[in-house]
Parts: structure tokens; C-alpha cells; sequence
């Protein structure tokens, strides 16, 4: 149970408070209502970029690290799809410089072109190192196009293509400055060897003058309900055929994104998941194979996809996998493979609430999705789930018109 | 108007009086020693065996990390799949890694369950059995990762770097080509985890909320078995066969982007004088993200998405490698770039703002870094498998407070000569 309390200021501004006495350190973690879904379809990358220029020196601080870094401190940042987050590590006494630094970002940024013109370039490295120069480091990028034709999900957080960063101006940078980085549209979050008292002492005093901004009404197109089956084939320098399948799911609000997240366990959640053991143990036919849900706010996708044993064809490799998933349409899971995925998900939890970062970045973020309090229901609501329903949603999940395929093919 | 310009007033770093909580030793029946930190709050512990068993024991490329691998793939009792089924169904995790000196079986799990899995943990190591079956698999499928892996620059250029600093033939040095995974044999894995594990030289780690009477649970399990208690490292002399500051150039994808830069030279372990002044001079370098390095090739140049230096963690030697992934065209340009921040550090003192800054990041990053049972453990294994104790730790606290620029200097005069380095880039 994750104690906090909450309070908002006047201008908006969304503040929660987790004391924690046995760390010597406090963590201040500002989370920013926007993603890669809030972009312009001819400017995409931007919110990613835009995290990158955070950095380049705010309105009264040229330097943003050097101050943090002699106060004992350390921040990172990351933009997904949804959100973008900035958090900040230092020791509790130098909690103000957190205060300081990350307010007069809010304020407002230099805006300078030489950061801008860095940041451009940075980025565009980014993008070879992960997505250009590496093996099967284009699948996503045609995997969200075949799977979403209307919703912004269609591009990677990292953006469409790299000209898309290459043309971004400063102008763009200010206006979606001003559109999304105010007050209305954050939330922060303190951590740590802190007291309430004090981070509102410090709240009032570093974000309460500033101007509460507009609050951002997210209008995205909703994704049509998919028809029939979609597949594309490439071929590519890599040395191994790969199968990837995706299908929709839900919203992270729906109770049946729970379900999904559940099967995603059943199937490859470890070394006793079924796709390990039939695909890779048994039939030999996948050198590896993994399962898993993009955990997504809008509905997203629940994927397979592993790489084929060489010498393997595609159309086995593929029928083996739809025996498997018929499998989980067909019988009801046992009581105790589902008591193991419910296992699983209680531990990974306890786990990842032992750092204190994580736990005030998951506070931010279920109190975007609605209510700080909700992120100590979600084992609960994993604990509900029944193996009736399961069997539904798989039947549901796994209609062939909800799929999209993708055969990866080595040319080699 | 809230001051906006001045920064906020700060506790400096350098007076926090930082300790390093005391692990808690006790001895099994067998002589197998257990450090403990017992802290935390939430309900969750970790348990480690770490091996004697790492590459520096084989005689035959691939065994020791084969062997690793194997170790939860079947018993006489239960199959590969039983076994995970049974670590899986109480929400655990158990791994195994394989390191250049030892190698480690870990369980992370709720401490409800605890005495569920380490039975099963005793039964894999008293009766591994590495199923022929699933040697094969394993081998079809790691020489399929390991061509995968070989498109990658990075991956390549890590390999060739080490090769170049500790010789072909060095545990540090030596790489896996398909042909190591094909002439594997199930006798001489077998052979080699009773001599290694059922026998081994073992020494446990475990953190947490730890349950009281922990002690006689883990020799209930442990300290009955054959294992030994000898942790003495064999010495390998380094032979490589490439002259200190040769250049490589490798083309490994035509089509490549970018390259992968590796600028590397040998540096000595931990228990050299050198090794704590060293460590500040490595931060100024490329350390952080406030680095030298850092500052001018990606935030001022935007030549990559990040470069770093640092030194290895080996326990016999060690070596001084700067590392970063940067545009085809501009690779050039970045080592010129590095070898300049490293002539500055020889010629130029480092300013008294700048040591500050590096000096109480280092102070404020080793107080985040003992939160937590799991890291302090993590810190005290490092210690005590490179045979140091907790002077070590008060040692680079007063290294980091009292060194001085001057000496950080000299420093830079007698290792970061720049025909001394390797280098390296891979497209």
C-alpha cells in the first residue's frame, strides 16, 4: 500500500506527496500530459525532440544539469506515445534545486537556436542507433502503420521518418511549448525524505506564479474497428526470418485490458509459458518467441513475435502459433496456470515498488489516468479476473479480421 | 517575486558523512560463507550463490557460460519445464549469469515463498542433469542469437576492443564463434558443473526483509552439500597481439550509418593507488552526463546520442575504454574530438568549478546508490570479490573529497596518452 496526499494549486497544478523516511533522498518527478499521439502527422518526433530541448536552458537558468549535478543530484527524462516524463533524484536536504530548476522550465524555456540545432542532430543519431542500424529495427514502424490507419499510434514515439526532425523550427517548438507544458496539463509528483508541509511551502513558492496555461483537450481520431486481416511481406538484410502478429486491444481504463494483460502471461510470460514450450521446446520451430501488450492509454495492441528456427517456413511457423492461440479460444486455463500469471504480477509489483523513482513516476502517471489511488487496486483487479474470462477475451482478442501479420524475411 | 536567477542555497555534498551498512556474516556447516544485509520494508528478499565457475576456469571456449545456462534445464526429478513452472507459479525469479571469475544462481522472490524454492534450488545443484535434448536446442538457438548479433556494430566492435586489450586467449578477451557452440559435449559440461557447482568454491549473498532464524533455513539447505570454500582466482597473463596505439577500421554492414567507436587501453584493477584518482578523472572525462566528453560531442557537436568512458570491472585487470555510436561521416571528427579532451586534461588543470561539480555529483550519486538492501548487497559483493573491504569504500570517499586538481593532472599525463589507446571503429 502506497501511501500519499494530494492537493492541487491554483493555477492547476496537480501536486502529490509520498514520504518515505527510510531513503536519504527525495525524488521530484513533473509529468507532462502529451506524447507522440499529440503530434502533427507531418511533424511526428516532436514530443520526443521536444524532451530533448527541456535541457537547453530555461528563461532564468542557462544550465539545466550543471546546478542539479553539484547539489548531489541526478534527472533523466522519456517520452512514450502518451506521456513525457522528467524526474529528478538528489539528496532530500537539496530538494529546492529541484524545485528551482524544474519551475523555471515550466516558466518558460530560452528557447535557443543552438539548442535546437543540436537537439536536431542528437535525435537523428538517436534514430540510426535504434531503429536504422540495427537488424529488424524498421518492424514497428511498419507494423503500427499496417495496424492503425487513423489513431497517431500509426508512428513511433521517435517519429515517422527522420526529415520530420531534420525540419523542425523554433517557432514549432514555442507554440507546442505553450500548448502543453503548462501548469493545467502536468502533474507533479515529490518523493521521499520530504514533508508535506514543506513541498506545499516549496510548491506555492516555485510553481505558483506560474500562468495556469490552457488545458490541453485531447480530440484524437478514433481507430475504426478493424475488418479483415491484414499482412505485408518484406525482405531485408538480416539472417533470420521473423513472424510478428498483432491484434487490438483495449484502453488502459477497460477492465478487459487487465485480461489481455493476463494472456500476455499465460502465453510467454517465462520458461513454463505455453508459446516457450511448444514453439521453442517442443515443436522446435521458433529459436525465440515472446508475447507481450504495448500498455498503452488508447487501445493498443497485444503482439507475437519470435524468430524462426532456419529452415523453418513461414506458413508452419504461423499455423503452429494459430493452434496455440485456438487452444486458449477453445479450453478454459487451469486454476493453477492462472493462480501462476497472478503470482507473477504480485511480485513484479512488490519489486518495482522498492524504487522510490518508480513509485513516484506510477503515481503521476494513475493520477493522468484519473486517480493517484488506483495504482494500489491494480493487483486486485488482476486477482478478479476469472478463467471464463480468459476463454472470452482470447475468442474476442484473437478473431482473425482483428490481426495484422507481418512476415520478416531474410534476403540472405 | 520569487529569486528566479540564484540558485536555492544547497547542503554540499562533500559534508555528508555517508557509511556503508555492515553486512552480517555467518558460516554454514560446510565453511560456505553468508553475508547478509538484513533492511528493507517491503516483504521481498534475494538469495545468491555465486560460483567459482566463471570462464577463467574452462578449458574449452564456451563451457563455463554453457554450463551457467544449463543449470535449471532438468533434473532427475523434474524436467526443464517443471522447473520453471515451479519458480514461475511463486511469482520468483531465478536466474543464472556467467561472469569472466564466477558465475551466480539468484532468486528474487516474496519471502511467503521462500521455503517452497530453496529446495529446488538445492536439487539443482546436487542433481543437474543438462539434458542432451536440450544441449541441442540450446546450441541452435544461441548460434542463431549470436547472427543476429553479429549485424550489430556494437556488438562486434565490444568484442574486437577486449581481444585487442587481453589477447584471443584471455577469459577478458576471448570471443564465441559458431564453431565453440558446435563442438560442445554433454560430458564435459557435466564434468565440469560437479567440479564447479556440486563441488564448487561457493559464497552467498542475500538482502532484504530477511526472516528472523534465515541463518539455520539457508544450512538447512546449503550447508550440508559438498561445497568448498577456496576463492582464489587463477592469474591468466594477458597476451595480446596488437601494439598499443593501433588503429582499426572494420566494415561489418556496408549499408551501416553509423560507427561504432571503441578507444580503449589497459588499466590496472582496483587495488592499485592510482584506481580511486582515476575513477574522479574518469567522470571529468566522459563519466556523466556532465562529462567533457559529453558536453562537447553530443551537446555542443551533436556528432552521437551519448558517449561515455569508463573503466572495466575486472577483478585482475582492468582498462580505461571511451565508447560511443556516432554518424558515419562524423567518426572521424568524434576521435579527434576525444583524443583534444584528453590532451586538455594533460595540459590544462581542471578549474575549481568544475572539480566541485564533478566532486559532489560523486558524492550524491554513491548516497542514491546505497538505498536499498538490494544495492547494498550488490556494493559489498563487488567489494568482496575483488578482496576489498570497507576501507575501500571510506577510501574513495576521501578520495573524492580531497583529491586535487593537481593531481588530477598528473594523472592525465600518465594515462591518457592518446598513441596509447586502441582504436577502433566498426561500420
Amino acid at each position: 500500500m502506497i501511501q500519499f496526499e494530494k492537493f492541487s494549486l491554483k493555477n492547476g497544478l496537480k501536486v502529490i506527496v509520498h514520504r518515505d523516511t527510510s531513503t536519504p533522498m527525495a525524488v521530484l518527478n513533473v509529468m507532462y500530459d502529451v506524447g507522440a499521439r499529440d503530434e502533427d502527422p507531418t511533424r511526428t518526433g516532436f514530443a520526443h525532440l521536444f524532451e530533448h530541448l527541456m535541457f537547453g536552458g530555461s528563461i532564468n537558468i542557462p544550465n539545466y544539469d550543471g546546478p542539479l549535478q553539484m547539489a548531489g543530484g541526478e534527472n533523466n527524462a522519456y517520452t512514450t506515445n502518451d506521456i513525457t516524463n522528467y524526474y529528478i533524484q538528489l539528496p532530500a536536504e537539496n530538494l529546492e534545486t529541484a524545485f528551482w530548476l524544474e519551475s523555471d522550465r515550466m516558466l518558460s524555456l530560452a528557447f535557443g537556436e543552438k539548442s535546437l540545432d543540436t537537439q536536431r542532430k542528437v535525435v537523428s543519431e538517436e534514430f540510426k542507433e535504434h531503429y536504422l542500424n540495427k537488424p529488424y529495427g524498421d518492424v514497428w514502424h511498419k507494423m503500427r502503420e499496417l495496424a492503425y490507419k487513423v489513431h497517431p499510434y500509426r508512428w513511433m514515439t521517435i517519429g515517422k521518418e527522420l526529415s520530420h526532425i531534420e525540419n523542425a523550427k523554433l517557432e514549432d517548438v514555442k507554440l507546442f511549448f505553450f500548448k502543453h507544458y503548462r501548469p493545467v496539463n502536468a502533474i507533479l509528483v515529490v518523493a521521499g525524505n520530504v514533508t508535506t508541509q514543506k513541498v506545499k511551502e516549496l510548491s506555492e513558492k516555485w510553481f505558483g506564479d506560474i500562468s495556469s496555461g490552457e488545458k490541453y483537450i485531447r480530440n484524437l481520431p478514433i481507430e475504426p474497428v478493424q475488418t479483415e486481416v491484414r499482412k505485408i511481406e518484406v525482405k531485408a538484410d538480416v539472417p533470420l526470418d521473423a513472424f510478428y502478429k498483432c491484434w487490438h486491444i483495449y484502453n488502459r481504463l477497460d477492465h478487459r485490458y487487465y485480461i489481455a494483460a493476463l494472456i500476455t502471461e499465460v502465453l510467454s510470460g517465462g520458461g513454463s509459458s505455453r508459446l516457450f514450450q511448444s514453439m521453442v521446446k517442443e515443436k522446435k520451430l521458433f529459436s525465440a518467441i515472446d508475447c507481450y501488450h504495448s500498455g498503452s492509454l488508447d487501445a493498443g495492441t497485444l503482439v507475437i513475435e519470435g524468430k524462426l528456427v532456419k529452415g523453418v517456413k513461414m506458413e508452419d511457423a504461423e499455423k503452429a502459433v494459430e493452434e496455440e492461440i485456438e487452444k486458449m479460444r477453445t479450453e478454459k486455463i487451469s486454476g493453477k496456470e492462472l493462480q501462476k500469471v497472478k503470482n507473477k504480477v504480485e511480485s513484479s509489483i512488490a519489486f518495482e515498488d522498492m524504487s522510490l523513482m518508480n513509485r513516484a513516476a506510477s503515481l503521476a502517471y494513475y493520477e493522468l489516468l484519473g486517480d493517484a489511488a488506483w495504482m494500489n487496486d491494480e493487483l486486485e483487479k488482476y486477482n478478479l479476473i476469472t478463467p471464463e474470462e480468459i476463454q472470452q477475451e482470447c475468442k474476442v482478442i484473437f478473431r482473425p479480421e482483428n490481426s495484422n501479420i507481418l512476415y520478416y524475411y531474410s534476403k540472405n | 517575486m520569487t529569486e528566479r536567477k540564484l540558485a536555492p542555497s544547497i547542503v554540499n555534498p562533500l559534508d555528508f558523512h555517508l557509511t556503508l551498512k555492515p553486512y552480517e556474516k555467518f558460516t554454514l556447516d560446510n565453511g560456505v560463507p553468508v553475508y547478509s544485509v538484513n533492511a528493507g520494508v517491503e516483504e521481498v528478499m534475494m538469495v545468491e550463490l555465486v560460483f567459482f565457475s566463471g570462464n577463467c576456469y574452462e578449458e574449452k571456449n564456451l563451457v563455463a557460460a554453457t554450463a551457467s545456462f544449463l543449470l535449471k534445464n532438468g533434473t532427475s526429478e523434474k524436467n526443464a519445464f517443471q522447473l520453471n513452472e515451479h519458480f514461475e507459479y511463486y511469482g520468483s525469479f531465478l536466474s543464472r549469469a556467467c561472469y569472466n571469475e564466477t558465475a551466480t544462481l539468484t532468486l528474487h522472490c516474496l519471502n511467503k515463498h521462500i521455503g517452497e524454492l530453496l529446495p529446488v534450488m538445492e536439487e539443482i545443484l546436487c542433481d543437474s542433469l543438462m539434458p542432451e535434448e536440450e544441449l541441442l536446442l540450446y546450441k541452435q538457438n544461441q548460434k542463431q542469437r549470436l547472427s543476429v548479433s553479429l549485424k550489430k556494430s556494437e556488438f562486434v566492435a565490444g568484442r574486437l576492443i577486449d581481444s585487442y586489450l587481453y589477447g584471443e586467449h584471455h577469459p577478458y578477451g576471448k570471443y564465441t564463434s559458431h564453431e565453440d557452440y558446435d563442438a560442445l559435449n554433454r560430458e564435459e559440461l557435466i564434468e565440469f558443473y560437479k567440479k564447479y557447482y556440486s563441488k564448487g568454491n561457493c559464497m552467498i549473498f542475500t538482502a532484504g526483509k530477511l526472516p528472523s532464524g534465515f541463518e539455520k533455513v539457508l544450512n538447512n539447505y546449503f550447508g550440508q552439500l559438498p561445497f568448498r570454500n577456496n576463492f582464489q582466482n587463477p592469474s591468466i597473463a594477458t597476451t595480446s597481439s596488437v601494439k598499443a596505439g593501433e588503429k582499426f577500421r572494420i566494415t561489418n554492414d556496408i549499408n551501416g550509418m553509423q560507427g561504432s567507436i571503441r578507444i580503449a587501453k589497459p588499466f590496472p584493477n582496483r587495488h592499485h593507488p592510482d584506481f580511486q584518482k582515476a575513477m574522479v578523472l574518469n567522470n571529468i572525462l566522459g563519466g556523466y552526463f556532465g562529462s567533457r566528453l559529453m558536453t562537447n560531442i553530443r551537446e555542443d557537436k551533436g556528432y552521437t546520442y551519448g558517449i561515455y568512458s569508463y573503466l572495466q570491472n575486472h577483478v585482475q585487470q582492468s582498462a580505461w575504454v571511451v565508447s560511443t555510436e556516432a554518424g558515419k561521416d562524423v567518426c572521424e571528427a568524434t576521435i579527434a574530438e576525444v583524443y583534444k579532451e584528453m590532451k586538455l586534461l594533460q595540459s590544462k588543470p581542471v578549474g575549481e568549478d568544475e572539480m566541485k561539480l564533478v566532486k559532489n555529483y560523486m558524492m550524491g550519486i554513491i548516497l542514491g546508490d546505497l538505498d536499498g538492501p538490494f544495492q547494498i548487497i550488490a556494493r559489498w559483493k563487488n567489494y568482496i570479490l575483488n578482496n576489498l573491504d570497507e576501507n575501500h569504500f571510506y577510501d574513495s570517499i576521501r578520495t573524492i573529497k580531497t583529491v586535487s586538481s593537481d593531481e588530477l593532472q598528473e594523472l592525465a599525463i600518465k594515462y591518457l596518452n592518446p598513441d596509447e589507446f586502441y582504436e577502433l571503429v566498426v561500420v
